[in-house]
């Protein structure tokens, strides 16, 4: 253990209210604490910087899933353990549910929360695939009022976000419109659990009579922050699903990452997996096809 | 700086505890230096081996990556409150007989992982298991005879009536 | 195969001696202990491999006069730490050879204190090139260790290796490579020390070999055997990690100890215990191997090199083992075997699990599959017309004179597995699926106990006594660390006597309670010590039946009054035994010839592996183990050493990573060093052959590291199996399967780099 307790101060925020004004009152001062499955990593390190933080795991406000006849809407402060456990979740959003199955043990999952996995801003990080196949909009809140903005439109670079100093995430809104669609989400790590991952791909699809009439593919670790491939779509988006068409989606793919080179893995290795993973996910769509012309 | 410390209420093993702890001090600290229950490992401080691994109101959680300020109030379970008196827990017997535990320092993490399974799954398949135990590192045993412990303790009359 | 003799207890899963302690969590290791006034220690280390120490720099922000702070000169004995040999210091003081080697201690009542404590001391050096490979030390550019950077080389020759060349049908070369791999114990390395002028040096530590630390703390103190004591309290693993890297921390602990007056508590964190503690050795192992048109072993020459890092610490003895189980378990007229130690400027190589087998078994099992290949004849073939049988002599001209069952380890582990009927299917189902199937097979043994002389050389000294209260003591300074050394010894003990196991326990593992068995290793607790305990057991009866009237067919009760008996006569109630080495056991440390191990544990071992060509990922599906380890004395703790010792073997195949830059390793997290979870261990089956060893405890043989060497050339088999690719190296990652299986990259495609 090599961060001294005694030197970083923590509070419990009363409310959300509360948490917004300090937020307001003291600009950048505060660092906001969930679940911790980053922060106390960072303090058993040595590395936590942060001096003042504030505790959101009273804050109730933040931990909700509402569903309604549209969408579902789930708080900054859930966790992934509630959110596995959801049953509209695991029947609208089986890809989310997925995911949060994925990060790190049980007892993570009880503890690590949607906002903080976000907000994180890891490009490895396990939701963000699932929320952006789904089209999440994401709502953000401070005393000055809450905007709800497309969640693909959050991460503008390397642990960088939208997010201003005096905001939190206060909920992700994902519309339940995709019962229909054919859906995959596939996370390659170095191991079967407690594995960071290497390279993960979302999709999310509509095909009909062959000709792919909606799609959203996303992915981690294949640039510097989760990503839409927005290329690959477009490569796949109102074509007939062919050698042709996969070859296009490939080179749209190979073309449009950035990884990289790290602890984990190699960028030659992700890029490829992740070509791999997309033709898996293809040939899911091609059967699929194939079911539906026969029923 | 010495700000007057918090005061943090807990119900340990069901016994209240009152500390006065700086409030980023982890829970698992408190309760091995303030509280002298050293059941509870510290294997790695990143919440990957799960020897840390308590029950916070009914959660399953690693008690290094919990700061003692999000605990106030919380009812904490450690290894020392699965025995009853002198009878051990189903678990516990289960490990003794069928070999869970050899060098015995993921054992009590390992525990209260496999008693918070049992208490959501009282006869999980193996595929459960393994998801169940798969925060809890055990370089000793393969984790086969792990597996086995939680099968038989399953088995045990009075496992699945375990309330706590 | 002669029949086991009808035991009460040995043989029987009897529960474990301390388990009820452990699952009550009431078992106490190092940090769950404290000593009255005790402060805590911590270790400034060096960050760069190779250079001489200019200055060091205390910054003035810290009140240095809270602390204590311990430096080389404060050594009152030898600054070195004494193993095999005694080059390695206990605190640099100018030259440093490693990153993370230790050059100084503090000390804080406060331990929260210390991190940023230790941060403030910087260290400015006079960098020098630093070596960090095997091929880099071979050139001899730049000496780091000794004359010519060698810790210690083999030559063993037998018959005439050079004529065979010329009698051969085919001739296969491979070079085979196995990288570092950590113990990752789940409790790291820890010590309390106290010291005074009147009493010497206690440490309480965990470790696997008191009278190993006793004697460095002897040199490092300048004390007298009686002044130095070493306990070893509960320990969470170790697996080779505290065979010898304990002296070094015990030593650091003792140094605080005695400048500063008080306890001190030194336990690392593990990115500290896994950045500067030992590691095993990483290899390169090369073949070149005559075989006739049958494929039989005409001449083998063997060329092994292993990095030994920066000090010797016990490099030579894994050489030597890594040497004598190079030529795997099969029959070889001409042989000739080379093999060098190296030094390196990256953390010491020490003690893991084999012990040099798992790499010199990696290169020969994976060397078997290209010879079978070359031939024209299947896996399990090629080693059936190799095997030892009794009575071969082996590299070393040792005659097999014990029974060597090694085709019925075969056949029962094909069977066991499915072998023959899963490869079919296999090439049946493979060419329509991403997912390729395969199986593979190892065969090997594992040397019982210290080579050829070691044994006589430790002299081992064990026994038993009986307390007052009526409980037989096991008196050993044999540890317990997981495998079971509590369990057997006092079932053994019960046997032998003739009383519950109940009405036996331990003896603290207490320099000044108890004798020198030798240390915890080299899988010789069971067969050695046991065997001690065994004959002390036969002793004590019979002095019990000449001094104290013990009846024929007497009770426990009987027993127990037998002893008070005893004990009126001669004060106390104590039957030790020393080590007799088995007749017959020759060993030539000149020649490397003879007997090399009074006895060999025997195993087949067959992998069923999935390697998925979309993620290049290779996954261990199903683990089949047929050995034959002599008498069984526990069948459940014995299992258990078998799938722990498997498990860890699977890691050290496909997962385990040691990664270095500028020689420190920089995957120092759990996180990022990666063992295998519940959700990657396949189901292990686990069969046991027996054939009781007359001179290993009611016949016993080794067990503990028998299981690492199989799993690593098992696997690559059958990858090998299930893709066509011979892998030489490990560990093998996906990212290595993808670069081999992709080299046909089309070239028109964009590479993301």
């Amino acid at each position: 253990m090599r961060g001294n307790p005694e030197t970083h101060e923590l509070i419990a925020a009363t409310s959300l209210a509360d948490t917004l004004a300090r937020l307001a009152e003291e600009l950048g001062a505060w660092t906001l604490i969930a679940g911790g499955t980053e922060l106390m990593v960072a303090h058993a390190a040595g590395r936590l910087s942060a001096q003042k933080l504030m505790s959101l795991s009273t804050v109730q406000e933040l931990s909700f899933i509402r569903v309604d006849a549209h969408s579902v809407a789930i708080g900054g402060g859930t966790t992934f353990g509630q959110i596995r456990r959801h049953a509209t979740i695991a029947s609208d959003f089986p890809l989310l549910a997925q995911a949060a199955g994925w990060i790190g043990s049980i007892a993570n999952q009880n503890r690590a929360t949607l906002a903080g996995n976000i907000v994180n801003g890891s490009p490895a990080a396990d939701a963000p695939p699932a929320l952006l196949v789904y089209d999440a909009e994401i709502e953000l809140i401070s005393l000055r009022g809450s905007r709800r903005l497309p969640y693909a439109e959050f991460h503008l670079g390397y642990k960088q976000s939208v997010l201003e100093r005096d905001e939190l995430v206060l909920a992700l809104h994902l519309p339940r419109r995709f019962e229909s669609h054919a859906k995959y989400l596939r996370k390659v790590g170095t191991r079967n659990a407690m594995a960071i991952t290497k390279v993960a791909i979302a999709a999310t699809a509509l095909i009909t009579e062959g000709r792919i009439l909606e799609i959203r593919l996303a992915a981690a670790s294949l640039a510097d922050r989760p990503v839409r491939l927005i290329a690959t779509e477009s490569a796949l988006l109102d074509k007939i699903l062919s050698t042709e068409t996969r070859t296009a989606a490939r080179t749209a793919l190979l073309n449009e990452v950035h990884p990289i080179d790290d602890i984990r893995s190699t960028a030659l290795y992700r890029a490829h997996v992740a070509a791999n993973l997309l033709n898996e996910f293809l040939d899911t769509l091609e059967q699929k096809q194939a079911a539906e012309l026969i029923a | 700086m010495s700000p007057a410390w918090p005061h943090i209420q807990l119900i340990v093993n069901g016994q209240s505890a009152m500390v006065e702890t700086p409030p980023m001090k982890r829970l698992l600290d408190v309760l091995r230096e303030d509280l002298g229950l050293t059941g509870t490992k510290e294997g790695c401080g990143e919440g990957e081996c799960g020897s840390c691994s308590v029950r916070m109101n009914g959660e399953l959680v690693n008690s290094c990556l919990v700061p003692i300020l999000q605990a106030d109030g919380a009812r904490i379970e450690t290894v020392e409150g699965l025995a009853i008196d002198a009878e051990l827990h189903p678990l516990q017997k289960a490990f003794l007989e069928c070999g869970g535990a050899q060098c015995g320092i993921c054992t009590p993490g390992m525990l209260m992982a496999a008693t918070h399974l049992l208490a959501h799954n009282p006869r999980p398949s193996m595929e459960e298991i393994r998801e169940g135990l798969a925060g809890n590192l055990c370089r000793c045993t393969g984790f086969i005879k792990i597996f086995d412990s939680v099968i038989a303790a399953a088995a045990m009359k009075g496992a699945a009536h375990d309330a706590r | 195969m002669s029949p086991t003799p009808q035991t009460r207890i040995v043989g029987t899963p009897q529960i474990r001696k301390e388990g009820v302690d452990k699952v009550l969590g009431r078992a106490k290791y190092v940090d769950d202990l404290e000593r009255e006034g005790m402060w805590y220690g911590a270790t400034v280390r060096s960050t760069i491999p190779r250079g001489r120490i200019r200055q060091i720099h205390y910054d003035p922000r810290i009140d240095w006069h809270e602390f204590v702070i311990v430096s080389a000169a404060d050594i009152p004995g030898k600054n070195h730490i004494q193993m095999i040999a005694a080059d390695q210091a206990c605190l640099a003081d100018d030259a440093v050879n490693h990153c993370n080697e230790a050059i100084i201690l503090i000390a804080h009542p406060d331990k929260r204190c210390l991190p940023d404590a230790a941060a403030a001391i910087r260290i400015d050096y006079d960098p020098l090139p630093p070596v960090l490979s095997i091929e880099e030390s071979e050139t001899q550019q730049q000496i780091v260790w000794g004359e010519d950077n060698i810790f210690k080389q083999f030559h063993l020759e037998k018959g005439n290796v050079d004529e065979a060349w010329a009698k051969a049908a085919h001739i296969v070369e491979g070079e085979y490579r196995t990288g570092a791999q950590e113990h990752l114990y789940i409790e790291n390395n820890g010590a309390i020390a106290e010291y005074s002028e009147a009493d010497g040096i206690t440490v309480w530590g965990s470790l696997q070999c008191p009278f190993y630390v006793h004697k460095s703390l002897m040199a490092v103190f300048d004390l007298p055997a009686e002044k130095v004591r070493v306990i070893q309290v509960e320990t969470g693993g170790a697996f080779g990690g505290k065979e010898d890297y304990p002296s070094i921390i015990a030593s650091h602990a003792g140094l605080l100890a005695r400048k500063a007056g008080r306890p001190i508590k030194i336990v690392y964190d593990r990115m500290e215990d896994l950045a500067a503690t030992t590691k095993r050795h990483p290899s390169r192992t090369r073949h070149r191997t005559a075989v006739d048109k049958d494929g039989k072993l005409l001449a083998m020459e063997i060329e092994i090199a292993t990095d030994g890092g920066a000090y010797s610490t016990l490099s030579s003895t894994v050489l030597s083992r890594a040497t004598l189980h190079s030529t795997g378990p099969y029959v070889c007229p001409n042989i000739r075997i080379t093999s060098k130690a190296w030094a390196t400027n990256t953390v010491p190589s020490g003690a893991f699990r084999g012990f040099g087998a798992p790499q010199s078994i990696f290169a020969i099992e994976r060397h078997m599959e290209q010879i079978a290949r070359a031939v024209g004849v299947d896996s399990a073939e090629i080693r059936r017309r190799n095997f030892l049988h009794d009575g071969d002599t082996t590299a070393t001209e040792q005659v097999m004179v014990e029974p060597v069952i090694l085709d019925t380890l075969l056949e029962r582990a094909l069977k066991e597995s499915g072998y023959h009927a899963r490869r079919k299917q296999f090439a049946l189902d493979n060419p329509h699926s991403p997912i390729k199937r395969g199986m593979g097979i190892a065969a090997f043994y594992h040397g019982s106990g210290f080579t050829g002389s070691g044994e006589r050389y430790l002299n081992s000294l064990a026994g038993i006594d009986v307390t007052q209260q009526g409980k037989v003591r096991v008196l050993v300074s044999s540890t317990e660390f997981g495998q079971g050394t509590n369990t057997i010894l006092t079932q053994i003990a019960a046997e032998s006597l003739g009383v519950g196991y109940d009405d036996v326990i331990m003896a603290p593992s207490d320099t000044n309670i108890v004798p020198n068995s030798g240390p915890t290793v080299a899988s010789r607790t069971s067969m050695v010590v046991g065997h001690l305990i065994e004959r002390s057991g036969h002793q004590l009866i019979a002095m019990l039946q000449a001094e104290a009237a013990l009846p024929d067919g007497y009770t426990a009760g009987d027993f127990f009054g037998a002893c008070e008996r005893y004990r009126e006569l001669h004060d106390k109630v104590e039957s030790l035994c020393r080590y007799e080495a088995p007749p017959n056991i020759y060993w030539d440390d000149q020649k490397y010839r003879g007997e090399a191990y009074p006895a060999f544990a025997w195993a087949v071992y067959v992998a069923e592996v999935a390697v998925d060509t979309t993620t290049y990922s290779a996954e261990v599906k199903n683990f089949c183990t047929v050995q034959e380890v002599g008498r069984v004395l526990n069948p459940t703790l014995a299992a258990g050493q078998i799938e722990g010792g498997v498990a860890q073997g699977i890691g050290y195949a496909l997962y385990e990573k040691v990664l270095l830059k500028n020689g420190r390793m920089f995957n120092n997290q759990m996180t990022n060093y990666i063992m295998p979870t519940a959700q990657d261990v396949p189901p292990i089956s686990v069969v046991f052959e027996g054939i009781p060893f007359n001179y290993g405890a009611y016949g016993a043989k080794g067990i503990g590291e028998l299981p690492h060497d199989g799993p690593a050339p098992a696997i690559l088999n059958a990858i090998q199996d299930a893709t066509g690719e011979n892998f030489t190296s490990i560990p093998l990652l996906p990212e290595d399967i993808f670069l081999r299986m992709t080299t046909n990259i089309n070239v028109e495609e964009p590479l993301a780099v």
